[in-house]
This record gives structure tokens, sequence and C-alpha cells, in this order.
């Protein structure tokens, strides 16, 4: 908690002028809005006793001043504030944006994408509304509450002890009433967030519900749960609609004390206690309501700063989270050539997982050689090639490229020679052009057509209507798969690797074009170091050589030829593919 | 090909006319009862809130007659004087607040009532309306966009009828109580303190209306910001192949700043106008005060009210306090300008998404459980039989026909494009005979997917004819017609919920049985057994804790309990490895056994023994024929199976 508090304090640099200044303003804002009743008190008592006109403007403008004074004081607490704020909300939006930007693939793995969006976005608005409640009202209501009651002793003695009475009995009420709602609100929130994520599913899932014709399935389903999330808010603010009757049975209590000892107090002191003219006695009335609206604005952002701490900690949790690649103390900015060796490699994603995801694995490749990696679901291809860019270290054993352990490298030099494109890509909104610039900035437009027919990904660009300029939407999906898959190979051919990496990334491909792109890759950059995951072995069936993972160890390697005469495995696959032989395929 | 939804999103929703009316007509349409509860209370608290002030007054009379008494005749007698007095008052006061409280009680809880029946209310309608949309909607807007009407806009729409109306009614109730109780003091002083009421509500007018709009700016810049921080954190891996990160960060960075200047605006000026209208109501008092003061003191001007009273204390000292109460109301309500302006452009989203057109069907010919008789002649039966017909009523002679369901599709002369402008599809014709596999090879975007979304009418044809059964598709009831479909698609989504509920998902009636049966055929039931809770394991966020291949046997399981007579797979095994696939071929083959099937695939491997091929390309069909005939014209197809292309 403390350390919570710590790490999200750090995001008030820069604002620490405001941060501080708020407060103090609403200090001085509270302290006049407190006289403002005394002075008016004199005011009414003036009029009431002698009218005597020069009073009454002594007092009048004093009150002016005050006016001013608190509007000056107000006016700039919340322009500090306002600016605190939206300042604290930059510092950490971008504290928890860099840090992502700093996690390995480990690091994302951990938290996964979409809790880091819920992070980012849901858990983050409640910390910044609880930063707000907690420089403005948490610094005024219990200021207001002390002054309050300090100016009423002050103005009316020993009657300012019916709020001393009042406000615990209040205070008491109010946080029951917090306490009853909290867990209530905590559980609907969550079936509220499952609800939002049903409707996420029917969005994405849209077809599969019509071709089922499910429309009013999932209508019903929906009515239903939105209904108990009805009924869960209800119940909560059930709950919650005993505050305001409460507030009033204190005011009014209040009140009705105060007239009933008043009127006696005066008329007993034969007009004696005059400090307790009418002035006196309605503005008493005034502070008290200015006592007991503290304490519900007290209960109020108690409920909202305690809803928001499980987001702060989850928000800290993020920050404080340490990138697992450590950079290198004198790293290396030049790839020699695009070599790469495995000694006695073994890999587990988490040290808690029970399985290693790769081991034993020793494995020489050569620079400029194309080698395809073959192998079932789960069989570790994606962990084997994960390595290599460094996306993960190996938990034994070492990587290395070029003959240096890639551990030793910087991690961009690396990452900028080894090119991969992941099975799970995605083009950014943008346009085609600023897609493929990913690959290399300074990239001409000639150089870019120049890689787009590389990947054949050419002729269906310049078939859209922009061309090049085309807007890729969100998500890419506006090209079809194969269409994405292409422009991910050319974006990372731009990098102009000395290793290049293709994991599964030409499944949605037609068999041609995919042939193609092989052929492009033959005769185009001889030089680069090509490692192709593929399911179909006509994919990989040209490579120099062919690894064969079965269960994250290395089964076989070979050419085709070789494999297909030895391994039991490549052959059951070569044969599924290939279910009546004697086509040209083998040619 | 920029889409129009970019455009869209550009545009900022204005708030149209007419949305306020309509979110009313949303209150009120289940809650017309608890609203005038809710008025009527709101009025009474109104009241009583007001006239508290007016009692306070009988107390200074009490003192000072009895002050009076004390003077003549003792502190006994004005005692005894006063008390009963006082206990009377207090006793008509606790009565008075008693109802107010009651009322205050009955009306927020009533309100809790209407305001998560509404939301709920607008939320259903809004899903329920939403499913009717047609494919074309949910293809064309980014889903983040719907996403955002059900959980932010919905929220400013909560604010409003719980938060804003609420308080504004009460506010301007005792806004206008306070005024003629002022009429009935001084209509001089009233008058004073109707123009400080004008002064505010300006100011209001100025600031406040600057807040709002920095408001809805900063709504939209927060929109903004998230759907940039999703999209990256989607990307984040590949941010990283790339070492992208730097220009990440000032990509973001951007984005922040303006989302940080709109806070910021938004927030200042909200801020300092309850200061500046706090203080207007003191300035106004106090100037009450000096107006009040002058003409007790003067004594020579004429007080106009509707008591009649001439000015002094007992005139002024109510009318100051009524003051204070009355600029406070103003204040409060004031405060609301920020989250009427939220929710205006809010629901104004939410009601073109109710208002968007739904997804037309005129057809008419519907499905039903048949029965044959020993003749061969079709009847109609309420209950499952296994067997389906076609119930197709001709207008034109009142009669009714029946058609078995067999599968049988054709196309004639199709034409097809997503926009008018562009057609997708030219003179497609095929033909496909109940238990023929139909197979649609080609490279991307050569138009096979959109062929499927024709059948099952996600998409509507331009021109050309598609027979279903021989009965024209567009007489088909859209629901009876995909009923009659199954589907697999390459991108599978699974439903939160168990195995068992997910496969189900196919035929809701099926018994535990046919579900399992179906996973048999999928060759899913190995791998589900093996499962943690076996059927029983819940999936979560689309099956997230499955991999690809599994969701995609789930799939298959879920078409194959719906056993429908034609089946579309969509590249539906491209994601599983070969191995498994082998596993899945010889489940599909057995599900594809006596439908009609329309199979799109890339690995040709997978739609050799097909009936019919058909090879596309720029949406036209340039060869057809089984395997053995396609190979031996050694025409594109042949190129495609052995790779010995020319380049183009």
């Amino acid at each position: 908690m403390i350390t919570m508090l710590k790490r999200l304090a750090k995001c008030v640099k820069g604002y620490t002028r405001q941060t501080v200044l708020t407060p103090v303003f609403i200090t001085l804002e509270v302290i006049i809005e407190c006289i403002i009743p005394f002075i008016t008190a004199q005011l009414v008592n003036t009029i009431e006793r002698d009218q005597d006109m020069d009073t009454i403007f002594k007092f009048g403008f004093i009150l002016i001043a005050l006016a001013f004074g608190s509007l000056i004081c107000g006016a700039l607490s919340g322009h500090f504030c306002a600016t605190a704020t939206a300042g604290f909300a930059r510092n950490l939006r971008r504290d928890l944006y860099y840090k992502v930007q700093d996690f390995s693939f480990a690091n994302i793995d951990k938290f996964s994408t979409p809790s880091l969006v819920t992070r980012l976005t849901t858990d983050f608005t409640n910390v910044q509304q609880a930063f707000m409640m907690i420089i403005r009202i948490a610094v005024r209501a219990p200021l207001m509450l002390i002054f309050s009651l300090t100016m009423a002793f002050v103005m009316s003695g020993s009657l300012a002890f019916i709020y001393v009475g009042i406000v615990p009995l209040l205070a008491f009420g109010l946080f029951t009433i917090v306490h009853k709602v909290l867990p209530i609100f905590r559980r609907v929130f969550r079936k509220y967030d499952d609800l939002n994520e049903s409707v996420q599913e029917n969005v994405e899932g849209i077809r599969v519900v019509k071709s089922f014709v499910r429309e009013d399935f999932e209508t019903q389903k929906f009515k239903k749960a939105s209904d108990e999330v009805m009924r869960g808010f209800r119940s909560a603010e059930k709950i919650l609609a005993l505050n305001n009757p409460l507030m009033q049975i204190a005011f009014n209590s209040g009140m009705l004390l105060v007239s009933l000892f008043a009127t006696q107090l005066i008329v007993s002191t034969g007009g004696e206690a005059l400090a307790l003219g009418n002035g006196n006695y309605s503005m008493l009335i005034v502070y008290g309501v200015q006592m007991l609206s503290s304490m519900m604005m007290l209960s109020m952002i108690f409920t909202m700063v305690t809803m928001s701490v499980e987001s702060a900690e989850r928000i800290t949790e993020v920050l404080n989270e340490k990138s697992t690649l450590t950079d290198p103390s004198s790293p290396v900015y030049q790839v020699p050539d695009g070599s790469i060796d495995f000694d006695d490699v073994s890999f587990k994603y988490s040290a808690a997982a029970e399985k290693n995801a790769l081991s034993d694995i020793t494995l020489h490749i050569r620079a400029g050689e194309t080698i395809g990696i073959i192998g079932g679901t789960g069989s570790s291809k994606t962990s084997l090639v994960q390595l290599i860019p460094r996306l993960y270290d190996a938990t034994e054993g070492t990587v290395k490229v070029g003959g240096i352990d890639v551990r030793d490298y910087d991690i961009e030099t690396l990452r900028n020679e080894v090119s991969m494109v992941l099975q799970k890509n995605v083009l950014f909104s943008g346009t085609i052009k600023e897609n493929l610039r990913w690959g290399d900035p300074n990239a001409t437009d000639e150089e870019l057509v120049r890689i787009c027919k590389l990947a054949c990904a050419d002729e269906f660009i310049e078939g859209l209507p922009d061309g090049y300029d085309t807007y890729i939407e969100r998500g890419g999906t506006n090209v079809s798969g194969g269409q994405k898959q292409r422009l991910c190979i050319a974006r990372a051919l731009l990098k102009k690797p000395k290793i290049l990496i293709l994991d599964d990334s030409t499944s949605a491909v037609d068999t041609k074009t995919d042939a193609m792109i092989r052929r492009a890759f033959r005769e185009e950059i001889p030089g680069t170091t090509k490692l192709i995951i593929a399911q179909r072995i006509s994919s990989v069936e040209d490579a120099d050589r062919i690894i064969v993972m079965e269960g994250g160890r290395i089964n076989a390697i070979g050419t085709h030829a070789q494999l297909l005469a030895s391994n039991e495995i490549y052959r059951e696959v070569y044969e599924s593919q290939n279910r009546t032989g004697g086509d040209a395929d083998e040619a | 090909m920029k889409r129009e939804n970019a455009a869209q999103m550009q545009k900022p929703p204005k708030a149209r006319k007419g949305t306020l009316l309509r979110i009313f007509k949303f209150i009120t349409k289940y809650y017309k009862a608890y609203l005038i509860i809710v008025f009527i209370c709101l009025a009474v608290s109104a009241v009583v809130n007001s006239v508290s002030s007016i009692f306070m007054n009988r107390f200074i009379t009490y003192i000072e007659d009895s002050l009076a008494i004390y003077a003549t005749d003792g502190k006994d007698a004005a005692m005894a004087a006063l008390m009963p007095k006082v206990t009377k008052t207090i006793i008509v006061l606790a009565c008075i607040y008693l109802t107010g409280l009651i009322c205050n009680f009955t009306y927020t809880r009533l309100m809790t009532y209407v305001t998560q029946g509404t939301l709920k209310n607008i939320r259903d309608t809004m899903f329920s309306n939403m499913q009717k949309l047609p494919i074309k909607y949910f293809d064309t807007h980014p889903h983040g966009d719907i996403m955002s009407y059900y959980t932010n806009d919905t929220e400013t729409l909560r604010q409003l009828i719980a938060e804003s109306i609420p308080s504004l009614i009460s506010s301007g109730l005792i806004v206008l109580v306070l005024l003629g109780i002022m009429m009935y003091y001084s209509i001089w002083l009233m008058l004073i303190v109707l123009a400080g009421a004008a002064v505010m509500i300006l100011v209001t007018k100025f600031i406040g209306g600057r807040s709002a709009r920095f408001f809805v700016k900063q709504q939209k810049s927060l929109a903004s910001a998230e759907g940039y921080v999703e999209e990256m954190m989607n990307g984040q891996k590949v941010v990283k192949v790339f070492c992208h990160e730097e220009a990440c960060k000032r990509d973001f960075d951007k984005i922040n700043e303006q989302l940080f200047r709109d806070t910021r605006e938004a927030h200042r000026f909200a801020n300092i106008l309850m200061p500046i209208l706090g203080n207007i109501g003191n300035i106004l008092y106090v100037l009450v005060v000096f107006v009040g003061g002058a003409l007790i003191v003067s004594g020579n001007v004429q007080n106009l009210s509707l008591s009649g009273a001439a000015f002094g204390v007992a005139i002024v000292v109510p009318f100051i306090n009524m003051t204070r109460q009355f600029s406070m109301n103003v204040n409060q309500a004031s405060q609301h300008v920020n989250s009427i302006a939220m929710a205006m452009a809010g629901a104004s989203r939410i009601f073109t998404l109710m208002d968007e057109e739904p997804e037309a069907d005129n057809g008419y010919v519907k499905l039903v459980n048949a029965k044959y008789d020993e003749n061969g002649n079709i009847t109609e039966c309420p209950e499952r039989t296994g067997k389906w017909a076609w119930k197709h009523p001709h207008s034109a002679d009142g009669s009714v026909t029946y058609t078995p369901l067999e599968g049988d599709v054709r196309m004639f002369d199709v034409d097809f494009g997503y926009v008018p402008e562009k057609t997708v599809l030219h003179d497609i014709t095929l033909y496909a005979e109940p238990g023929q596999k139909v197979a649609f090879v080609g490279a991307t975007g050569a138009g096979k997917t959109t062929i499927t979304n024709l059948i099952n009418r996600f998409y509507d044809i331009a021109d050309g004819k598609i027979r279903y059964d021989g009965i024209n598709i567009n007489k088909i009831k859209k629901a009876d017609l995909r009923r009659s479909l199954g589907m697999v698609l390459q991108d599978t989504n699974l439903f939160t919920g168990t195995v068992m509920e997910n496969i189900r998902y196919g035929k809701l009636d099926a018994t535990d049985e046919e579900v399992y049966a179906a996973a048999k055929l999928a060759n899913a039931h190995d791998f589900i057994t093996r499962l943690p809770d076996g059927y029983n394991t819940m999936l979560k966020g689309n099956g997230a804790n499955l991999s690809q291949g599994q969701r995609q046997l789930l799939s298959i399981a879920r078409a194959a309990v719906a056993n429908p007579p034609v089946m579309i797979l969509d590249e539906a095994t491209s994601s599983i490895d070969t191995r498994t696939e082998a596993l899945v071929q010889r489940g599909m083959d057995s599900l594809m056994k006596g439908r009609t099937v329309f199979v799109i695939a890339h690995r040709l491997s997978t739609v050799r023994n097909s009936d019919v091929i058909m090879v596309l390309e720029h949406g036209r069909i340039i060869e057809r024929g089984p395997h053995d005939k396609l190979i031996a014209e050694r025409g594109k197809y042949y190129q495609l199976y052995t790779g010995a292309f020319e380049l183009e």
C-alpha cells in the first residue's frame, strides 16, 4: 500500500506546485467560507437591532471583499486542481505506456494483452478520478468540518455541542451504509464487466450468431444478464438511497434542537444572550449544513477511493514490473553474419512452468541457409525461433547469432538483423506505406514497390483504389488474411536483415503465391539466412535443410528426400497432404 | 480503400434535436406511475425545503414577544408564555420535516428503479436491435466504437437520469416556490434576486458552456487515446520485433498531450464555475441586505408585495435567508451542464445505433417439419421428424406447396459487389446437387468467401438468381435459410460458457448424447475429455485456454450437432497442423457424407476429392470440373496444383 502510493506519487512530478497549491487555496477558500456566515450574522443582527446604515455598509463591504477573496481562492484552486489532475494523469499514463514498451515478451505474456488494455484504460480512469477527489475534496471536507464547528462555537458557544453530538452519529450511519454497499458494488461491477464482454463476443462472432440463427437466443441471454446487472445495481442503490434521508434527519433534528435551545436561552437570559441574535441563529444552521454535507462528501470519497484501490494496485503492478531481459553492460553493435548456433538449449516460458518448452537443442545453421521447420501443434516450433531475436531468453545453454551470444548484443541491433514475421501478426491503422515503413523509416517509394514485389504484395496493392496510400483499418480488417500476411512479410523484408524468420506466415496465402514468394527469396536475397515454419510440406521441401520438431525436441534434420526416406513423422505429414500421391509435387 | 466508417468516426456526433425528448420517452416508457410519484415527492420536498425558512421566522416573533413579557412580568412568565408556542411549532416543523423525509426517501428509492430499469431497457433495445443489423454493419464499423455505446455512452446516460434530471427538477421547483414566497414578502427585493439569477445564468452559459464543450472534446480524445492503447497493446509483440518502441512513444505522447489539454480545460472551467457562482450568490446576498436595510431605514418607499406588509425586519431577514437558498439552488443546477452535454452526445450515438436499418427479410417460404405418407406426399407436422420441407404459400391462388429440403443450390449469372461501384463477382453460375462437394480454389481475394456470403444471404446479390431446392432464396425466410446451412469459418468464435454449451449452440435442444456424438464426429471428444472439467470446462475470452486447433475442432462439432443438409467450410482446417488436420479431415469426411458441401481451402489436397472444383480468378470462374478433369486440362488448376506456373 505504501509502496503503491509512493509509486503513484511520483507521477505528480512537474505538477508538484499545482498539487500543493490546490489544497493551500482550498484551505484559504474554506477559511473565508467559514468567516462569511459569521460576518453575515453580524450584518443580520445589525439590521434587526438598530438598522445603522454605516454598520450595515461596513459589514456589507467586508462581505463583498470576502466573497471576492473566496472567489479568487476558489477559482485558483480549481485551476490548479485541473492542471494537477490532468498533469498527474498525463504522467501516469505515459509512465504506464512507456513501461509496457520496455516489457519483454515474457512480461507481456504474464499480464496478457486484454489485461494490459484494462489496466491502461478502465483502471487508469478510476485512479485519475480518485486523485482528483483526494486533492480537492479529501482536503476540503475535513477542513470544512473543523472550521465550521470552530466557528459555531465562536458564534454561539454551548449550542454548538448539538453538532458535536450529531456529526458522529451521522458518520456512523453513513459509514455503515458504505460498508454494506461496497461489497455489492464490487460484485455488480464484475457482472457488468461480464455483460460488456458478452457484447464484445457477439460483435466479434456475429457471423456465427447469424449463421446459426441465434439472434433471439443471444438477445434473451443478454437480457437475462442485463437484468441481473440491473438488480445488482438496484440493490446497491437502494441502500445508498438511505443516505439522503439520513442526512436530512441529521440536519433537521439539528435545526430543531438549535431552535429549541436557542429560543429558551435567549428568553431565559432576558435577551442578555444577545450574541445569539437572529443572525447568529440562522448562521448556526448554515454551519450545520456545511458540517453535515462535509460528512456526506467524506463518505462519498471514501467509497470512491476504496473502489479505486484495486485499480491502483493493478496499475502499480505494471509500473513495478521488471523487464525479464537485461541489457548487456558492453553491448555488441555489429552482427557479423547470419549464422545461428544453439548449444544445449533448454527453455521454459516461466520459472514456474513444469515442462520445458524446448529441451536439449543443439543446432548449427550457416549464414545464407534456408531452413524449413515442420512439426505438430505444441511441438515448440515457435519457441525455437523466438530465441533467435531474443524475444525470450534461453533457460539453459546459449543461442548465438553470428557466433556471438544473443545476450551480448544491443537488443535493437540484434532485432534489426533478425527480422521475424510473427504467427499472430498485426497491421496498424495507417496507410500501407506507413505500415511498410515500420521496417525501414527511410525507405523510398521505389524501394517499397520493389520489396512488395518480392513479397507478392505489389499486385494486390496496385489493385486497391488508393494503391500504396490505402488506409488500413484498425486491426487490418479491410485486407484479407493472405494480403495481411504478405504485407507483414514485406514489412519484415524492408529491414534487410541478415536472418529472416517466417513463423507460419503464409498459411493464408495460396500455394501459388507461396511458391512465388519462396522463389523470390531464393533469387533476390540469397545471402539472408531464412527460417520458415510451415504446415505445408510444399512450403519447406525446397529448403536446404528441414527440421522436424516433436515435443520440444529436434526429431530429425535433413533434406526433403532424406527425411522422406528416413523420418516417419515427416513421411506421415507428407502423405496426408498428398494422399493420392504421384503428382508433379515430387518433381 | 478508406471506408466510410473512418469518415463517420471523425465526425463529432451532433446532439440532434429530439434527443432529449427520446431520452424522456425511454424513461417514461415503463415508469410513468413511478415518475408521477417522484415528481410529486420532489415538489413536496421543494415546498418543505422553502417553507421551513418561514417557520424559522416564527421563532423570532416568539422571542420578541417573550422578551416583551420578560420586561414587564419577569423571567418565569416569559418562559411560561414561550414554551407552549415553541413546542407547538417544533412539533409542526417536525411533522413537516417528516413529510419531506418520506418524500425524499420515496423518490430516491423510486429513482433507483427508474434509472436502472431505463438503463437496462436502453441496453436491451440496443442489443436486440444490434442483433438484427446486417453483417455489413459489423464489417464497416470499428468494433471498439460499438463497444463504447454500451460502456461510456450508457454511463453518461446513467449520470443524466440518476443525478442530473432529479437535481434539476428539484432545484427548479425550489427556485419557483422561493420566488412565490419572495413575491409574498416583497416584489422589489425579488426583482433584485431575479437580476442576480440572470447574471448567474449568463455566467453558467459562458463558463459552463465552455466546460461542456471541452468535456465532450475530452471524451473524444479519451476514446482515441484508449483506442490507440488497445491497438498498440494488441500489436505490442510486433512493436518489439521491429524495435519500434521509441516511435510508439512519440505517437503516444502526441495523443496523450491532446488528452491532457482537453482534460485540463474541461476541468478548469468546471472547477471555477462553482466558486464564481457561489460568490455571485454571496454578493447578491449583500446587495439584498443593502437595499433591504436602506428601505427599512429610509422608510418612505412603499413595499409592493402579495402580503401587503410594509418593509421591516420581519420581511428583510427571512428574505435574505431565501436569497441564500435561491442562489445555492441555481448554483447546484448549473453543475449539471457538463453531464447533460456529455449525455446528449452519448445518447445521440446510442440512438444512431438504434436507428440503423435492420436486416431486411421479405422471405415467406418457411422450413417446417415434414412427414411423408405412403404415396410420397408431404404433410406438415409440429413435432420433430428429422425430415424437413419448404412450405411455400402462393399468394396468387392461396395454395401451399411443400418441397422437401434436399440441399440443392444453384447460382445463375450472379454479379455482386460490396459497394455498388465495384463488382467483385461476375457471372457466377454453379450447380451443387444434393450430396455433392463443391470446392472453391483461387488466389486470395478471388471471391471465394464472397460466394458463400451470398448463399446464406449475409449479403444480397446485385444481379442473377440463386435457387435453393428450386426456390429463389430471396423468398426464403432468412432464419430458415440459415438454419438449413451449416458454417465453419476460419476465425473461430466461441462464447463464454462451458464446452458443452458451446457445442450445443448448433442445436439448442440437443441431448448430451447428441453433443458427445457430434464431438466424436469432429474428433474433438478426445481432447475435451482430457480438459480439467471435461465437457463442463468453462471457456472464456473466445476459448483463450484452448489451442487454435482445438477451437476449430469445437466449431466443427458445433456445426455437426446442427446437422444441416448444406455445409459451408471456409478455410475450416487451415490453422490446424497437418497431423491434427488428418484427424479433423476424417471427422469432416463423415460430416460431409450425404450433404451438399461448399469447401474453401488453400491446401489443394483437402479439396481434391470434391465432385466439382471451381477455380476462381478476379471474381470469375475460370475452370470447373473434378480434379482429374482439371489436371487433364492442364490449365490454371494444374499449374496451381503442381506449382509449375508461369509468372504473370
